[in-house]
């Protein structure tokens, strides 16, 4: 099963210690919030679990096996077929148009151009941006290109779709748009949800969230 | 909450009956206590002395014969005026949570667990709202609502974040 865990993962910056031997396991399916204040490590532990960065001590598996030692091109390997991301602002390409920035993952997987862009062209649709589909990001709105950044993130039907503060830059009204189409596709595709949130009422939408404090979890909230 | 006003505001779409109004005020302000008919009733009797509504006949669906009330110009330009004014915000909100926070520091010395144990209540709660409001045919009333209580315990838990965070600062402040 593709459960993920985090095992006493340990992780610093310099002289700050983001994560402190923090351990958390998230079962297939499940839509998780992590909460915290700024500075607790929220965004840490999603790097560490998506195998952006690796940790200095702990372990993360992902899937049965252990991710955090395996090296930069092995790990963008699983990132790029089992997992999706989208960050705040989007994180587009600026040069490319909204369509080519949601085909990029499938050009990366080697399909061929033409069947990208009819694809990334169908998700846009499904995103409600098929209307700012031959824009660059510099013309788009927060919201459109929230929506564009959650096409591009699940374009490859991801098994684990990981959020930074999805929402964070939107509007109540635009951000509940934007986690309706996030949460509706990855519960069509029974993806797991690890969205990482200060906004309350964002984490309401989970199943269950992991409160941070210092590197440490403070509790789990259940459903 | 001015239940007068509420009614009267109803009346401004069309004459109706007593029963209508109480529906009416149910299923739009669907976070508020349901009315009593007897409430309706006494209220609308009260507005008809005061000159705001008149009996515009009566009305028999499948029950017994109801009364239909219509709105007078005086009733109108009175709705007018309340929609004009503003609710005054409150100069203090006590609150329950707040007393509980409070009393911890003072019995136990330590308020964490008990802010973990109420954001999960509280979380759970935004929880059951969020997923009524995500579900198909829930009504403008229905929203608004929801999103009205979500803010308000969103409110509250940022409220909690902050008294922790206060808390943990004032307590490093006098061991240091």
């Amino acid at each position: 099963m593709n459960t993920l865990e985090a095992r006493q993962v340990e992780k610093a910056f310099g002289r700050t210690h983001a994560l402190r031997g923090l351990s958390a396991k998230i079962e297939p399916g499940e839509i998780v919030a992590i909460t915290g204040p700024s500075g607790s490590g929220k965004s840490t532990l999603l790097h560490c679990l998506s195998g952006i960065m690796r940790p200095e001590t702990g372990e993360v598996h992902y899937a049965g096996e252990r991710i955090d030692t395996l090296d930069e091109a092995a790990r963008t390997k699983l990132r790029r077929e089992h997992f999706g991301i989208v960050f705040q602002f989007g994180r587009l390409v600026p040069e490319l148009t909204a369509v080519e920035n949601v085909a990029l993952p499938l050009l990366f997987d080697g399909h061929g151009r033409e069947e990208a862009t009819t694809v990334a062209r169908a998700w846009l649709e499904e995103a409600g941006a098929a209307d700012v589909a031959d824009a660059r990001p510099a013309e788009l709105s927060g919201g459109q290109l929230q929506r564009v950044a959650v096409a591009r993130a699940l374009i490859t039907s991801p098994k684990v779709i990981f959020a930074d503060e999805p929402t964070g830059a939107l509007d109540s009204v635009a951000g509940e748009r934007v986690l309706s189409l996030l949460l509706g596709a990855a519960r069509v595709n029974s993806a797991t949800v690890v969205i990482v949130t200060h906004d309350n009422r964002v984490a309401a939408y989970a199943d269950r969230e992991i409160v941070l404090r210092d590197g440490v979890t403070a509790g789990e909230v259940m459903a | 909450m001015s239940i007068g006003h509420i009614l009267l505001g109803l009346l401004t779409e069309r004459p109706k009956h007593g029963y209508e109004l109480k529906r009416e005020h149910d299923e739009r302000l669907p976070g508020a206590k349901p009315l009593a008919y007897g409430q309706v009733y006494a209220t609308l009797q009260r507005l008809q002395r005061d000159g705001k509504v008149a009996i515009s006949g009566t009305a028999q669906e499948s029950g017994p014969e109801r009364t239909v009330y219509e709105i007078t110009g005086e009733g109108t330009a009175d709705v007018h005026r309340w929609l004009a004014e503003i609710e005054q915000p409150a100069p203090f909100i006590s609150s329950p949570l707040f007393a509980r926070v409070v009393l911890a520091l003072v019995a136990e010395g330590s308020a964490d667990g008990y802010l973990l144990r109420q954001r999960s209540a509280h979380l759970e709660r935004m929880r059951e709202l969020t997923a009524r409001k995500s579900s198909a045919g829930a009504s403008v009333g229905e929203l608004l609502a929801a999103d009205y209580a979500l803010h308000h315990l969103d409110a509250d838990l940022r409220w909690m974040e902050t008294a922790r965070q206060r808390i943990d600062e004032l307590t490093r402040e006098i061991r240091a």
